[in-house]
């Protein structure tokens, strides 16, 4: 039965080739049937893997072939499904398969051939993002991750004649591969100590094999990687750039899935990263530096994507806390649940800006309510599970990763919190922009306004369900004992650090830990009961902003910062290798080289005036001194002397 | 006489051959110096073949040996003579003149 | 026997090409002819390495010790493989093009061919030096009868700056033959000869220049975009293409196993060079406006992490450069392709005139974006395997330097992505507002490039095995 493991990226690449190949002939619904289908196969393959990984354990891993052989190491083409890979396996193919549906309705304005041009980038997508989950060493990982990134950097650019997309998709693209920079070394030197990359070879003894300094290193780089890819300080600023794709792919690769792909590629590695503790407090430490920064950014921020885009990067920043605090679980559990809601959330904004005509200022929305209920009942849900309210489940995630902080280091838990309370307050703000008051876009948008189809309301509808009830898949001991179901599932993944963090008791207080957790329930209610008050009644202003609240809009100037540090240097510097070094320099230097012959030979030439008498005078000149240059040596001296 | 006189001699001949070669422009003074700088050789190579200490021994015929290259050297020069003088006349047909400065077509 | 063919085919129809007056004629012929030739190669790569069809062995100049001695082992078969392959691609993509006096550049174009087999195969100094010469010669004639309005300057340049290379290398040649101890000059007598570490150091250099203007490596390199973009298309396919090649498979036939003190001496030095040569042209890259200029540096940097990779002389990078040699060989070839198509029809390859392309010519736009993604080594392309081994064997020499070198492929993503980006996307320009999609031929040919770019990602290990034995070879020495 293993072999089904291939089939799982099989399909999707397959509905790649077909759309991509037959674009110009194939009809608008035979494309979205073929785009949507091969996903829901691979959805019901994953979900027999799932329950064989659930009933058996992990799989045995079994190469399709070898990849490449250098000699010295050896990187076989092979999957590997164990718990954690067939978790994220549901996650990609589950939501993955909404989003090609929701798509099919949300795209239908393209022609056919972009039409299917953006399915076959959307199932080349998921074909990547399997192989990155799928894949039983470091470099087939890479493979997905570089693949991954491709596909965000064509969906960005989707609609190609806008410059300014373009140029989001290549930000994200030349971003990213600054992470893969870091990954790559990582990789390299992964397979300088191992002559391997396979994590059966790698992780089944790490400490054998590397001395400290190369866990730090290979942890630290590995961290570079992961900060491209999930949009970490410093390397975030490609993520809202990125809302410029069609709104399904922002859901599906900028918050569902790829994002995550750093927290898959850290969770996998956790034992690397429990040896370098001090490595996991840099991860926990820009983390939640993320975590806040981002979500102080979403506070201000007017475009109904950009909002949740920041409020992405700032949810990854906690999945990054979880992971440097030892929380794996918590940190693959917030995965699942913000894929539920983060995904609802983009859908739920496109439908609003499909209902809206392309409008995503939230300026220009209000009252949204009445004219779209299933929309803004999926997104209220949603906003509730994002928010942390109890019992929905980013209250559960969010809480696994919180109290594993609180454990490692109180003033941890203490920002965390502040950044959940700001998390609360920038949702319930979109909330009610968006669907509260009354309408403040113009007549004719108005006169549009409708509920959007079954295509998108469907995939709403089961996303808001499971943002609902997700959490309950992780409910923690404090509760009910042995009632987290995932810290059991996943446990043999993480079995390595468990083991190695078992000698520090788990200290904590359970009845503190309720109190905790009721207090910040509480205080986050009433933070969204705030929110919606002041933002029921949102009157448009055309005051700008001022003082702190300006600086928040701007993001902070981070993207000016970069712009006049890195990109103008850099760009000076290239103009100036380019126009002074290469054409004065090198080239200069080549052509002087030709130059001074050049006009060497044209002097030496005058030598040659033609008058005999010249010619002889040179003759007698040269003769004299080839004497004086001979003078002293001996034989002459010897012969003159001989003769006088 | 020691033999630096006839060197000295020679010296000076051939010193004022060189001058006379170089500053001079008419064909026909250049030709004469250049005479004189042959003869200034002759008269050392003759210098030497009279003072060399070969004369001394016998059974060689020491000495003669420089006396046969003035023989040459005299017949050189009478061969360069003619053709020089031929060459001389056919510039003064064309040119109507027997200045070497005339002479200059190799430049350019 | 086959080595011999290999020659000899171009060789013979080369010289009879110059007689045939028509333009279709001598394209037929040409084509027909290195298809011959291909079908050749690839019967060789079917004979095992020691099999007597691979080896000539005949006497040449007896009186100096020169043999007329060919052989072939895998990376020589993978070498003129893509030789082989190349001319059919590049007489296949520019078939629409036309040229005065037709039977003369494609007499030259298979002259060149000949020369470049010759290079790869021989197994003796003076032949290498014979057919390093007879390649050069063709091609200098291509670029300054059919090339570019600076044709004459700038093939000059390219003629000085590879004559004074060979020259040196001909007085290296030389100098080791005095010192072989059978005055001979074959590549074993080469290698047996024991060099004292100072002449090493000495000969070296004339050896090491000469590929290294080939190559060609920072700071040598100036000739190399300006022929290029003077160039006719077609030339740069096979300069960029297959010639360069050259220096590569000259520093490890001839430089490594011959001065194995110099080069230890020397490593780092040209490990220094390649790599700021890399990031050096990369940078500039980023600020061309010309599609062929930003080609050519891409491709300066591209080899600069080839030369690196042999001097880190592990063997993991070395079986990188094996790949890379082939890889990097028909990416290029892609690449200039597609600007040939583009400026034939479009007139211009200016950036800055150019735009909106995709929407006119969607599907070079979509094999574009295929040779892009092999130039920038994206996994699962042929690129991949040959840079990620290379970086690696880098990785093994030196922690900082791979970081360092690692730049240039951030670089490279930029530089890509724009041309991408100001060729094929944003609104249409007044010049590209009627453009067709590119014809038939161009885009056959484009597409089975792609193909094997895909292929060759996918499964490279043939390649890897192919050139596993010389790398084993030299590695040894």
């Amino acid at each position: 039965m293993n072999e089904l493991v291939y089939l799982v990226p099989l399909f999707p690449l397959l509905g790649f080739l077909i759309n991509g190949l037959c674009r110009k002939q194939l009809s608008k619904s035979l494309t979205g049937i073929i785009g949507s289908g091969s996903i829901l196969v691979s959805f019901v393959i994953s979900t027999i893997l799932f329950w064989q990984v659930k009933s058996n354990g992990a799989l045995p891993v079994d190469p399709l072939f070898t990849f490449i052989d250098a000699g010295s190491f050896k990187i076989d083409f092979a999957f590997q499904v164990d718990q954690l890979s067939c978790l994220f396996l549901l996650i990609i193919t589950g939501v993955g398969f909404l989003i090609h549906v929701y798509s099919t309705s949300y795209m239908h304005d393209e022609e056919a051939p972009h039409f299917a041009r953006y399915f076959s980038y959307l199932n080349l997508f998921v074909f990547s993002m399997l192989l990155l989950v799928l894949g039983a060493n470091f470099v087939i990982m890479f493979i997905g991750w570089e693949g991954v990134g491709l596909c965000s950097y064509l969906l960005i650019g989707f609609w190609f004649k806008n410059d300014n997309y373009n140029y989001a998709a290549k930000k994200a693209f030349v971003m990213n591969r600054i992470g893969d920079l870091g990954f790559l070394l990582a990789i390299f030197w992964i397979i300088e100590k191992f002559h391997s990359a396979d994590y059966a070879i790698v992780f089944a003894n790490p400490q054998g094999t590397l001395s400290p300094a190369d866990i730090t290193g290979i942890t630290l780089l590995l961290f570079v990687g992961a900060t491209g890819k999930s949009a970490q300080i410093p390397l975030y600023t490609w993520l809202p750039d990125a809302m410029a794709g069609p709104t399904p792919v922002s859901a599906l690769i900028h918050a569902a899935t790829m994002v995550t792909a750093g927290i898959y590629m850290i969770a996998r590695s956790n034992i690397l990263y429990t040896l370098a503790p001090s490595v996991q407090a840099v991860v926990a430490v820009i983390g939640l530096a993320t975590a806040v920064f981002a979500a102080t950014i979403a506070l201000k921020q007017n475009d109904i994507k950009k909002v949740l885009a920041y409020s992405t990067v700032s949810q990854l920043g906690y999945m990054f806390l979880g992971l440097g605090v030892g929380a794996y679980t918590g940190a693959v559990f917030h995965v699942m649940t913000h894929a539920f809601f983060k995904a609802c959330l983009f859908l739920g904004a496109g439908s609003v800006i499909h209902a809206m005509g392309g409008e995503q200022d939230m300026r220009n929305m209000g009252g949204l309510k009445k004219y779209m209920p299933v929309t803004q009942i999926t997104f209220l849900l949603s906003c509730f599970a994002i928010a942390g309210v109890p019992p929905f489940s980013g209250f559960f995630s969010k809480d696994a990763i919180l109290s594993a902080a609180m454990q490692s280091n109180m003033l941890y838990y203490v920002i965390g919190v502040l950044g959940a309370l700001l998390t609360a307050f920038y949702m319930f703000r979109l909330y009610g922009m968006t669907f509260l008051g009354s309408f403040r876009g113009t007549h004719d948008q108005e006169h549009h306004l409708h509920e959007s189809p079954k295509a998108i309301t469907i995939p709403l509808v089961v996303l808001a369900a499971l943002a609902t009830v997700g959490g309950l898949l992780g409910i923690p001991e404090v509760f009910v004992k042995d009632s987290n179901w995932l810290e059991k599932f996943l446990a043999p993944v993480f079995a390595g650090s468990t083991a190695l963090t078992q000698a520090k008791p788990a200290e904590g207080n359970s009845s503190m830990e309720l109190v905790y957790m009721f207090v910040v329930a509480a205080i986050i209610v009433a933070v969204i009961a705030f929110a919606w008050s002041k933002y029921k009644k949102y009157e448009k202003t055309t005051e700008p902003e001022t003082g702190l609240g300006k600086v928040l809009a701007n993001k902070w100037y981070v993207d000016e910062i970069y712009d006049a540090i890195v990109v103008r240097p850099l760009n000076a510097l290239a103009g100036f290798l380019k126009n002074v070094v290469e054409k004065s320099g090198i080239d200069g230097f080549v052509n002087g080289v030709g130059r001074f012959v050049q006009y060497s030979s044209r002097q030496l030439r005058l030598l040659q005036s033609g008058l005999a008498g010249n010619y002889i005078l040179y003759m007698v000149l040269s003769i004299v001194v080839l004497f004086v240059i001979f003078w002293n040596q001996t034989q002459i001296v010897q012969f003159l002397e001989n003769i006088f | 006489m020691p033999i630096q006189y006839y060197l000295t001699l020679s010296a000076i001949l051939f010193c004022i051959g060189v001058a006379g070669a170089l500053t001079r422009r008419n064909a026909i003074i250049i030709f004469m110096c250049i005479e004189l700088m042959l003869n200034a050789v002759n008269l050392m190579l003759v210098a030497f073949s009279k003072m060399s200490p070969a004369v001394e021994v016998a059974g060689t015929n020491g000495g003669t040996d420089a006396q046969l290259f003035v023989f040459f050297i005299m017949v050189v020069a009478a061969a360069e003579v003619s053709v020089g003088l031929a060459i001389i006349v056919m510039m003064y047909r064309n040119v109507h003149s027997i200045d070497v400065n005339f002479l200059n077509r190799l430049k350019n | 026997m086959i080595p011999i063919l290999l020659i000899a085919i171009p060789l013979v129809t080369g010289f009879a090409a110059f007689f045939i007056n028509t333009d279709k004629g001598a394209k037929i012929w040409s084509l027909l002819a290195s298809i011959i030739t291909l079908a050749i190669a690839v019967a060789a790569l079917c004979e095992a390495n020691t099999s007597s069809q691979l080896s000539v062995n005949a006497e040449w100049l007896p009186a100096l010790g020169a043999k007329l001695s060919l052989s072939m082992d895998g990376m020589a078969k993978m070498l003129c493989l893509l030789t082989a392959v190349s001319l059919p691609l590049v007489f296949g993509a520019t078939y629409k093009n036309t040229y005065n006096k037709p039977g003369n550049f494609y007499g030259l174009m298979l002259l060149m061919q000949a020369g470049l087999l010759g290079v790869f195969l021989a197994t003796d100094a003076l032949l290498f030096y014979f057919f390093w010469e007879l390649a050069l010669i063709p091609a200098y004639f291509l670029c300054s009868t059919w090339g570019g309005e600076k044709r004459i300057q700038v093939t000059f340049k390219f003629f000085i700056y590879t004559f004074v290379g060979s020259l040196l290398l001909l007085i290296g040649i030389l100098y080791i033959y005095f010192k072989t101890p059978d005055s001979s000059f074959s590549i074993q007598s080469f290698y047996n000869t024991k060099l004292t570490d100072g002449q090493q150091f000495f000969v070296f250099w004339l050896f090491f220049l000469a590929f290294a203007i080939k190559m060609p490596i920072f700071p040598f390199h100036t000739w190399q975009p300006d022929t290029y973009e003077q160039a006719p298309t077609a030339v740069t396919m096979m300069l960029s293409g297959v010639m360069v090649k050259m220096g590569i498979y000259g520093v490890i036939r001839w430089i490594l196993p011959v001065f194995p003190a110099a080069v230890v001496k020397f490593d780092q030095l040209i490990i220094v060079l390649s790599v700021i040569g890399m990031l050096y042209a990369s940078l500039i890259a980023i600020r061309q406006d010309d599609v062929k200029r930003l080609i050519a540096y891409s491709s300066i940097a591209h080899i600069g992490l080839m030369c690196a990779a042999i001097f880190s002389s592990q063997q993991v990078g070395m079986e990188g450069v094996m790949i890379q040699m082939f890889n990097h060989g028909i990416n290029v070839i892609g690449l200039w392709i597609v600007a040939d198509a583009i400026e034939q029809q479009l007139g211009t390859r200016k950036f800055s005139e150019l735009g909106g392309l995709a929407q006119r010519a969607p599907g070079l736009a979509i094999l574009l974006v295929v040779m892009i993604l092999a130039n920038i080594a994206l996994p699962l392309t042929n690129a991949f395997t040959g840079e990620f081994l290379m970086f690696n064997g880098l990785f093994n020499y030196s922690i900082w330097m791979a970081f360092i070198a690692g730049i240039s492929i951030i670089l490279a993503a930029v530089y890509s992505l724009n041309m991408v980006q100001k060729i094929f996307y944003g609104r249409t320009m007044p010049a590209t507002e009627y453009a067709n999609d590119a014809n038939g031929n161009i885009q056959f040919v484009l597409a089975l490039l792609a193909v094997a770019i895909l292929v060759l990602g996918v499964y490279p290990q043939p390649v890897i095995n192919l050139t596993h034995d010389s790398v084993q070879a030299v590695l040894a020495k």
